[in-house]
């Protein structure tokens, strides 16, 4: 098998070679190709969303993805959520030496193919190969800039008692299919992560629905930990409604099965949103028409009470607090 | 799996056995649910609010973390930092605070502290890397100590020397006993153990309710369990009249695993055991058989550990006794909480503490 070597870190022959042969080929265009010190891109004028994350996922493919796949995703639905369209990312490699050249095709022309999708262009990138040990695999930063085409924009400050609380689909694919690939568990039903670009569908209801006032995606720490930031320090408190809220039997039996918590798992590809109750129908219709929305669900809503915090009635008719995730979650000893 | 949890979680079920309970009860009644995984279930589901108001329901001494000693937990610590040991533990101790340190500063500070989902995982890790020692902090009841056995006996047979237990394991009737005849003890009743009865049986509580006049139930996990467990609590207290009930039959039988007993008498002998909170109980640990202390981690490894303390303030010890409740302790939520534990009850995610915080009470 064929590996990385410090050699292709070097900045020499073997980075050229790896940098046209495989980044090229798969995320190659004009301006990428230009191989400038920066990328010079044209966008509307005004305002531009930016940001960046980094990918140190282990294992690197999981059912339903890879860290390629995620790098792209997480960027572009970071941006998605802001209400901006991404336009352009760069992407940072930190590569253990020894790590599978046949692998990194495979999670590069996972990124191409998720770039594509989200109609994202690679516009800069850098490669690094460190030793043995001192990296775990592969790690990978992507930063992204996106732009604002419609006149809505979805902010923490706009959140109102009363909107209603909305996820996109079913919560704790991605942490429960991560964590069994991760520890070699096997289910009867299969668990897949939920790992996908929304700029399309949330870009399209942003531009579309009016009343979409808030969005994020509950990836690390889950819904309960993004909903309490959301009203963190603020008069507002949120209420949920246990029954309403959408998780696969795979993931709920899993989550069972090892003492976990599916509103604490992390997810890659949904987003929960706070809506002005008059647009709550026509938004729920708008996502449920999405392939990445079908199962979209209210689950909660936006109240006066018990400010700062996040409150889940149970269908026992109890009400409860969710807390904010503290360290990991772990499964049960005993 | 999820056809066997939606029975006994369905909304109507539990509001009849609700009501029934709220309809019967007339007096004042202390119950203990013992096992830390019961704790978890009545504040997730806020069963005692569907209660009334004559049910108080306390927390007990059955959550294997919160009931490690300080001192105990001070071996560990000292142990992972001792030479070339490699020290493998479940998630929960790994942030239970010491004296001085934690097995996550530890590991902060150069040891290689490594958790584990189970014992076997341990083992693996010897039968790979043989240049290190690796010492699994073997704790929890007797649900978890066959599984220790096993792996003893499986390293036993394949000659794999690079392998020790700590053993903290710790067994449920003496520990009973002795928070039931605690002259703070305010307990009228037990919902007992569901997986520790699933390995030992009911027997275990006979001498309970016969000779301290506890009646005991054994309950599942699922709010409807929990619930009918209460019901039959009452009743046996309504008509003055303590027994012995077993109210989660699907899984467990009179005389229990018997398998699963046989393994942890033929690897562990009864021992002495400092409890938190309870002090040393005769009887009440489980220590490596003679024949197996060649696998023994205190044998085979000497740590100097000085004297131990635990956090001033800490009521850890009168939570698990039963004596007190989580919100009696003045660093409850404010100076301890699950980012900044100080004692093992908020670090546990069985421990009584930490399931009255997460779940906001």
């Amino acid at each position: 098998m064929e590996r990385i070597t410090l050699a292709h870190g070097s900045g020499g022959k073997k980075t050229y070679e790896l940098i046209k042969g495989l980044f090229f080929r798969e995320l190659g265009n004009e301006v990428l190709e230009r191989t400038e010190d920066s990328a010079v891109v044209a966008v509307e004028s005004g305002e531009i969303a930016f940001t960046t994350d980094s990918f140190v996922i282990k294992p690197v493919f999981f059912p339903g993805g890879d860290i390629g796949k995620l790098a792209i995703c997480g960027t572009v639905n970071d941006l998605a959520v802001q209400g901006a369209e991404a336009r352009y990312i760069s992407c940072g490699f930190i590569i253990e030496e020894g790590f599978s050249l046949e692998e990194l095709e495979r999670i590069v022309v996972s990124m191409a193919s998720a770039a594509n999708e989200a109609g994202v262009k690679i516009v800069a990138g850098d490669t690094k190969v460190v030793g043995r040990g001192e990296a775990d695999g592969l790690f990978i930063n992507t930063s992204g800039i996106g732009v604002f085409t419609s006149e809505s924009r979805p902010s923490a400050g706009k959140i109102r008692a009363g909107h209603k609380v909305i996820v996109t689909g079913t919560l704790g694919d991605h942490g429960l299919a991560v964590l069994s690939k991760r520890k070699g568990l096997e289910f009867d039903t299969p668990l897949e992560s939920d790992c996908a670009p929304l700029n399309g569908m949330l870009g399209a209801l942003v531009r579309d629905v009016p009343g979409v006032d808030f969005m994020r995606d509950p990836t690390r720490g889950g819904l309960a930990t993004t909903l309490n930031e959301a009203v963190r320090g603020t008069a507002l408190g949120i209420t949920l409604e246990e029954a309403s809220i959408p998780v696969s039997d795979a993931v709920r039996g899993g989550c069972e099965l090892l003492g976990l918590d599916p509103l604490y798992m992390a997810n890659e590809g949904k987003a929960v949103m706070m809506v002005d109750p008059a647009a709550g129908k026509e938004v729920l219709a708008a996502l449920r028409s999405c392939e990445y929305g079908r199962e979209a669900a209210v689950i909660g809503e936006v109240t006066g009470e018990n400010p700062g915090k996040v409150c889940v009635r149970t269908k026992y008719g109890v009400a409860r607090i969710i807390d904010m995730l503290t360290g990991e979650q772990l499964p049960r000893i005993c | 799996m999820l056809k066997y949890l939606d029975e006994y979680r369905d909304a109507g079920l539990v509001g009849e056995i609700s009501s029934r309970i709220k309809g019967l009860s007339s007096k004042q009644l202390n119950i203990m649910e013992v096992c830390g995984g019961h704790t978890m279930s009545i504040r997730k589901h806020g069963i005692h609010e569907l209660v009334g108001d004559n049910i108080n329901l306390i927390s007990g001494p059955g959550c294997p973390v919160c009931v490690t000693s300080i001192s105990d937990m001070d071996r560990a610590i000292a142990l992972s930092e001792c030479g070339n040991t490699v020290l493998c533990t479940f998630g929960d101790m790994f942030s239970v605070p010491g004296s001085r340190s934690s097995l996550e500063k530890a590991r902060a500070g150069g040891a290689d502290v490594r958790t584990v989902y189970s014992v076997h995982d341990a083992l693996s890790f010897a039968a790979e890397e043989k240049d290190k020692d690796f010492i699994f902090l073997s704790i929890g009841f007797e649900t978890t100590a066959p599984t220790a056995a096993a792996a003893v006996l499986q390293a036993k047979k394949e000659n794999i020397d690079n392998f020790f237990v700590l053993s903290l394991n710790k067994t449920m009737p003496a520990a009973l006993k002795a928070v039931l005849s605690g002259e703070d003890s305010r307990i009228d009743a037990l919902i007992c153990p569901g997986h520790v009865s699933t390995i030992t049986g009911t027997g275990i509580y006979r001498p309970i309710v016969n000779d301290l006049g506890v009646s005991c139930c054994v309950s599942g996990f699922e709010p409807a369990d929990v619930l009918s467990a209460i019901y039959f609590l009452v009743e046996s207290h309504e008509e003055g009249r303590p027994r012995l009930v077993n109210a989660y039959r699907r899984a467990v039988r009179e005389e229990g695993n018997r398998k699963a007993c046989a393994i942890i008498d033929r690897v562990f002998e009864p021992c002495d055991a400092e409890w938190r909170g309870l002090g040393m109980i005769p009887d009440s640990g489980l220590k490596l058989r003679k024949e197996y202390s060649g696998l023994d981690a205190g044998v085979r490894f000497k740590v100097d550990v000085p004297p131990s303390a635990e956090f001033p303030g800490c009521i850890c010890g009168d939570i698990l006794r039963g004596a007190k409740d989580p919100s009696d302790c003045p660093l409850f939520g404010k100076a301890c909480i699950p980012e900044g534990p100080k004692g093992a009850c908020m670090v546990s995610s069985e421990g009584a503490c930490a399931a009255w915080y997460k779940y906001g009470n």
